[in-house]
């Protein structure tokens, strides 16, 4: 319920919400959670294995409990304590069915003894076929937290890179004060808090800082940092992991909280933040007991309730007990004293407690037991031997605080045990550039908070060379005294991770089952595997083992806390890759016309390009591609070939440096002339092949593959750099400068003849000849180059000119009968020449395997020669290139099949090789495949069989020549 | 006689603004990247100088709208809109007018952009005017110079232009949602 | 991760190829024989510290760089352009 007159809430601007289909009203500045409370909805979820009734048990993003789903933006696992509320959002609660108050699964809590610790490891183990049809369902149906909407998510996510002097983490008194201290220094800072709302514990407890209330305090100091141009305030930002460097991921949620966000505002955006220094500030965080039946609805942090109670104006019960080991705890029942609400009693464990109050107080006494159904009514507390019944349905319990160390851990830091504060504290220089400031390494008054943040702050910026002064506030120093109480001894399950159902129980039977590292028993028991990840629990169960094994805490040690420091969607670590933002796309100049004609484009590499050219009355892509294959071998075809990679390569070392990297020569090659080359990798296969062309004595440009342009770009820079850095050659891609088209066919002469300013003959330009020419008065590149074993061109324009050339070139051929083909056609001619691509040098074939091995000099060192020369890589047993035909019933070829010999089982061991490329041959009417066999080329002529056992084919093969196709190549010359 | 017709990387895509920052194409009347060969670069920087063109130094770009020497990597500088004459033997200088897309990003805002596409601090403080970096827009390889206060140009390869212009709409309308 | 480049400065990993052990620099004589080209093409030390490896600043300005780093802080100690370390 509301309390008069208190928190930051504005009263002014009510809210209407629904949970599980009933209405309700907040206030702006609410939480989904606070405005439960304040509507007294105690029962919000239920837990993950037992089913159990939950409430609200934080108020922070450390909740385990108040786990829903909103409806009205299809988000599952929102936890009710960091959702602001919005005017009608609309939330469902999780993990039941039929109903949140009464939930079939709730079996299970009857169950709980047979549901201990390493009850999956156990139960599911025999018989072993029901693994499949009974236990893989029945854990599937049971297993996850809330649902996806299974629809495409409509949400925008973004992601940002931000840079900064100083990153300080965390906007309570320690953070504020650094960022004030650097701010006011010049440096570039950028404060990154959680909340909504900046000034951490400040907003929800009633200190004083100086002559002004702690929010009052917060709230002057983040409008001075608002104010400074150097200073960027992230609120709703969690800093979620600590990377090498310097780097931060930081989380925003930009519209979580927006009723009805613009179109184009993301829902959230991941941050990379770069820091020179970076301050954590991310406080503590209290921790429960493990008493018995401490999981009711109703009973939470006492943290909690005084934030409810001071932050949002709401009690979260009419009769409120508290439950402590420090004196902290006790500051529960003044605050609530003060603001009218009834205290039920003060239970302090420790006997020499100072307690003054108008409210019952029992020092050295413990709570052994509650009840209540669906939220809690009473708790049984054992004081001087006796029990007592105190009613209450709100317990606010603290067992001390454990500073935020987290981001510490994340790159191997190991938290340190500090015996005097009962908990763990960051280790020091855990991330290097990182420091850690106020409650976060156990300093947790408001004034040690304020002092050392401004001292942090100070040393960093000295770090920095930035010269600095602190002007810190007075406050009060509160004392913390705590002792240890971790496990109180009663009937009745005490549980440490509330949404994993850890009990105290099942820690101990972990640890007599020898599973007594730390680690084991969080995979045996999953304590601290829940979205929570140990941030209620972790310290609490470790004690209880350590105990248990007759160990101190500081030798059973830690698990590690890994990032993200709180839940991070996928889609917001991948933001940006949606759509088309996963990978460019890149496009030839020639794609508006090729769509035009209504080509379907395929993907190579980020290229996109044509598949085929359909014509009307084509039915299938077969058809399309027999078409323009015979065009090509009969008159002529135009194809764009802008993505093969070309580089430009000048210099007096160029001869030189094109021998070393390619196994052929290229210092003898005439200028104005075109030579292919392969190209080895220093382990001896093929990395790529292609022409290049010598334009002038120190000047030739090279021809990549499409799919290998890039890598080739980078070996020739890496042999340039790292191997001959001596060597005078410069390189640069023109691979866009230029689009560059084939014209392949009997007539390419006479298209080309109808565009050129000046004719060419076969004397002028001879096969692999290459020139400057004029297309249509605009200086271009000619090359007499084939991959299609036709007389064959291609013919390159500065890339403004590519469409315009393309258009021409089409019209040009179709007036011979002729046309554009795509890459079907284009794979086709090229088998049945038996030219390879990278389905042939795919990586694992030597220049030997692909019947190139004349073309390694032997004059010349080069890249890859002497491991090409291994005596496994020239063998005869090695697959080698050959061309296979169907030879029997079936006509079929697959890529992928494997070669048999004829009589021998279609099994592993009996492959001798398989198919890489096939194709249809319209030229010669049959299915024509290249494909490795063992020792092939000694065997044309032989007869194997083909088998895909995916696809159930079973092909007779002839093994023969690779080029089925006018082997003397005499239509190349023509 | 026919004759070819020239289309721009970016021709029917841009110009277009959202809230206060605006995207438009660049045309520079030629590119050519100039890297000097092994022992010339003095000879060549002496050449720059003497054809009123300061030779830019790592991370920086001289001149004046149309007509830059921008500093584009390793041993490498790109003319854009300048031509220099003398440069045979000292240095590789190749075409390169068509193979770059060249986009102006300007107005508030420009940083913010940016920051969300760039992994690269672009601070005014840091990335003034006349700075230039070779990195990566997205993931496209791109170059980026401060040619105002909220003025930047970008450089990506041309078959990239329309991915280039798809991703800065997006974040474009993403940070005018926000301000 | 960042890694300082030569020529470019502190710049984020993204940029970067990453290549393998510097080894790649020593490139065998022809004639050294079958172990010492083993060596130069396979075999890899796999140490727990520091070591040396190759980065290409692809997106960036097109160097090579060697980069001594540890495996196990990930402390980066220095960077230095291939084409000077190779001579």
């Amino acid at each position: 319920m509301r309390v008069k007159d208190k928190g930051l809430i504005n009263r002014a601007v009510p809210l209407r919400f629904t949970f599980d289909g009933r209405h309700y009203e907040g206030f702006q500045g609410d939480t989904l959670a606070s405005a439960l409370l304040a509507n007294d909805v105690r029962l919000v979820g239920r837990s993950f294995k037992y089913h159990r009734p939950r409430g609200i048990l934080t108020a922070g993003s450390e909740e385990p409990n108040a786990l829903m789903t909103i409806t009205d933006r299809a988000e599952p696992n929102v936890r009710a304590t960091v959702q602001e509320l919005y005017q009608g959002l609309s939330a469902k609660s999780q993990n039941n069915w039929p109903s949140l108050a009464r939930d079939a699964l709730s079996v299970n809590d009857l169950m709980a003894p047979f549901l201990s610790a390493g009850f999956y490891y156990k139960t599911f183990m025999w018989p072993r076929a029901f693994w499949e049809r009974v236990y893989e369902p029945l854990i599937r149906r049971a297993a996850g937290l809330g649902a996806l909407d299974k629809t495409h998510n409509p949400d925008l996510y973004e992601k940002a890179y931000a840079f900064c002097d100083v990153l300080i983490i965390g906007a309570g008194p320690a953070g504020l004060m650094a960022a004030l201290t650097a701010g006011r220094a010049g440096a570039r800072v950028i404060l990154a808090d959680e909340d909504s709302l900046m000034g951490g514990r400040l907003n929800s407890e009633t200190y004083q800082i100086g002559d002004h209330t702690g929010q009052d305090w917060a709230a002057a100091a983040v409008s001075e940092l608002t104010a400074m141009d150097n200073v960027r305030l992230m609120p709703r930002t969690t800093v979620t992991g600590a990377y090498d460097q310097g780097t931060y991921g930081a989380l925003e949620r930009v519209a979580h909280h927006i009723a009805k966000p613009a179109d184009d505002l993301p829902l959230e955006c991941f941050w990379r933040i770069v820091a020179k220094r970076a301050i954590l500030c991310a406080g503590s965080l209290e921790r429960p007991i493990a008493f018995p039946m401490n999981d009711r609805p109703g009973i939470m942090t006492a943290s909690a309730v005084r934030s409810y109670l001071n932050r949002y104006g709401v009690a979260p019960g009419k009769s409120i007990a508290i439950y402590g080991n420090n004196d902290n705890a006790h500051q529960t029942a003044h605050d609530l004293a003060a603001a009218g609400v009834k205290v039920a009693a003060v239970i302090d464990s420790r006997a020499d407690a100072q307690v003054q109050g108008d409210f019952p107080v029992y020092t050295g006494a413990e709570v052994i037991n509650t009840t209540g159904r669906l939220g809690l009514e009473e708790i049984l507390v054992r004081h001087n031997g006796e029990n007592l019944m105190v009613n209450a349905d709100c317990l606010a319990m603290s067992g001390g605080w454990n500073p935020t160390v987290h981001l510490t851990c994340h790159m191997n830091g190991r938290p340190v045990w500090r015996e005097g504060i009962l908990a763990f504290v960051p280790a020091d220089d855990a991330i290097p550039g990182l420091s850690v400031a106020g409650a976060a390494r156990g300093i947790f008054s408001t004034r040690g908070c304020l002092q050392d943040g401004a001292k942090v702050a100070l040393q960093v910026l000295d770090d920095l060379g930035i010269k600095a002064r602190a002007d810190v506030p007075e406050a009060e120093e509160t004392p913390y005294q705590i002792s240890p109480l971790w496990a109180v001894q009663g009937k009745g399950r005490a549980w440490l991770d509330f949404q994993n159902d850890v009990t105290v129980k099942d820690v101990k039977q972990a640890a007599a089952e020898n599973f007594r590292s730390v680690e084991h028993m969080k995979r045996y028991t999953t304590q601290g595997m829940a979205t929570d990840q140990g941030k209620n629990s972790n310290v609490g169960a470790l004690a209880v083992l350590a105990d248990v094994t007759g160990r101190a805490i500081p030798e059973t040690g830690t698990t590690t806390f890994r990032p993200p420091f709180s839940p991070v969607s996928i889609a917001a670590l991948g933001a940006g890759a949606q759509g088309k933002g996963f990978a460019p796309e890149r496009f030839t100049t020639s794609h508006l016309p090729s769509i035009q004609r209504a080509a379907p484009m395929i993907e190579a590499g980020l290229w996109y390009r044509p598949s085929y050219f359909p014509m009307p009355g084509e039915q299938t892509w077969r058809e399309s591609c027999d078409r323009e294959v015979n065009m090509v071998r009969t008159k002529v075809g135009i194809c764009d070939v802008s993505t093969l990679g070309k580089i430009d390569i000048q210099g007096p070392g160029a001869a030189e440096f094109l021998d070393f990297v390619y196994t052929n020569t290229f210092s003898t090659l005439k200028v104005g002339r075109v030579r292919y080359g392969l190209m080895l990798r220093e382990d001896g296969y093929v990395m790529d092949d292609g022409t290049t062309a010598r334009l002038g004595d120190h000047h030739y440009v090279m021809t990549t593959t499409t799919a290998a342009a890039g890598q080739v770009m980078r070996h020739l820079e890496f042999v340039h750099q790292c191997l001959k850095p001596k060597l005078n050659v410069r390189f640069i891609s023109v691979t866009e400068q230029w689009a560059q088209f084939a014209v392949a066919g009997p007539r390419a002469r006479d298209v080309l003849n109808a565009l050129l300013d000046d004719p060419i003959d076969n004397d002028s330009f001879p096969f692999m000849a290459c020139g400057q020419v004029k297309v249509a008065g605009t200086p271009g590149r000619l090359f007499r180059i084939s991959f299609s074993g036709e007389h064959a061109y291609e013919v390159a324009v500065p890339a403004r000119y590519g469409e315009s050339l393309f258009r021409l070139l089409c019209a040009q051929a179709e007036a011979m009968g002729g046309g554009p083909y795509g890459m079907e056609a284009l794979n086709v001619l090229r088998t049945e020449k038996g030219f390879v691509t990278h389905s042939e040098i795919h990586g694992r074939t030597t220049a030997f395997d692909i019947g190139a091995e004349r073309m390694v000099s032997a004059k010349k060192d080069c890249i890859g020669k002497t491991m090409a020369a291994r005596p496994g890589l020239i063998d005869d047993h090695r697959e080698q290139l050959v061309g296979l035909k169907p030879a029997g019933a079936v006509k079929q070829l697959i890529a992928g099949g494997h070669l048999f010999a004829p009589g021998a089982e279609a099994v592993r061991v009996n492959s001798q090789g398989y198919v890489t490329s096939v194709g249809y041959s319209p030229t010669l009417d049959c299915y024509l495949g290249l494909g490795f066999l063992k020792n092939g080329r000694a065997r044309h002529g032989e007869r194997v069989k083909m088998v895909d056992h995916l696809k159930g084919v079973e092909t007779l093969c002839e093994v023969c020549d690779p080029v089925f196709f006018d082997p003397e190549g005499g239509r190349l010359r023509g | 006689m026919v004759k070819l017709v020239a289309k721009a990387p970016c021709e029917g895509l841009l110009p277009f603004s959202y809230g206060t920052v605006s995207l438009s194409e660049v045309t520079y009347d030629s590119l050519t990247s100039v890297a000097p060969f092994v022992g010339k670069s003095k000879a060549v920087a002496d050449v720059f100088k003497a054809a009123g063109t300061p030779m830019p130094a790592v991370g920086r770009a001289t001149g004046k709208d149309g007509q830059r020497a921008i500093w584009f990597g390793r041993g490498q500088v790109l003319l854009a809109g300048l031509t220099i004459e003398g440069l045979e033997g000292l240095a590789a200088a190749t075409d390169q007018s068509d193979a770059w897309a060249v986009v102006r990003l300007e107005g508030e805002n420009a940083d913010a952009i940016l920051a969300r596409l760039i992994p690269l601090d672009l601070d005014k403080g840091v990335f003034k005017r006349g700075h230039t970096a070779r990195t990566q827009v997205q993931h496209m390889m791109a170059s980026i110079t401060r040619t105002g206060v909220q003025t930047f140009e970008i450089i990506v390869m041309r078959s990239m232009a329309r991915t280039l212009v798809h991703e800065l709409e997006v974040v474009m309308k993403a940070v005018a949602a926000r301000h | 991760m960042r890694i300082t480049c030569p020529i470019c400065g502190e710049r984020d990993r993204r940029e970067f190829y990453y290549q393998g052990a510097a080894v790649a620099l020593d490139r065998p004589a022809p004639d050294a024989g079958p172990q010492a080209w083993d060596d130069y093409v396979h075999l890899r030390d796999n140490p727990a510290g520091r070591t040396c490896d190759l980065w290409f600043h692809e997106m960036g300005c097109g160097a090579w760089i060697v980069v001594e780093r540890d495996t196990v802080t990930h402390e980066v100690y220095s960077t230095e352009l291939a084409e000077k370390a190779a001579r």
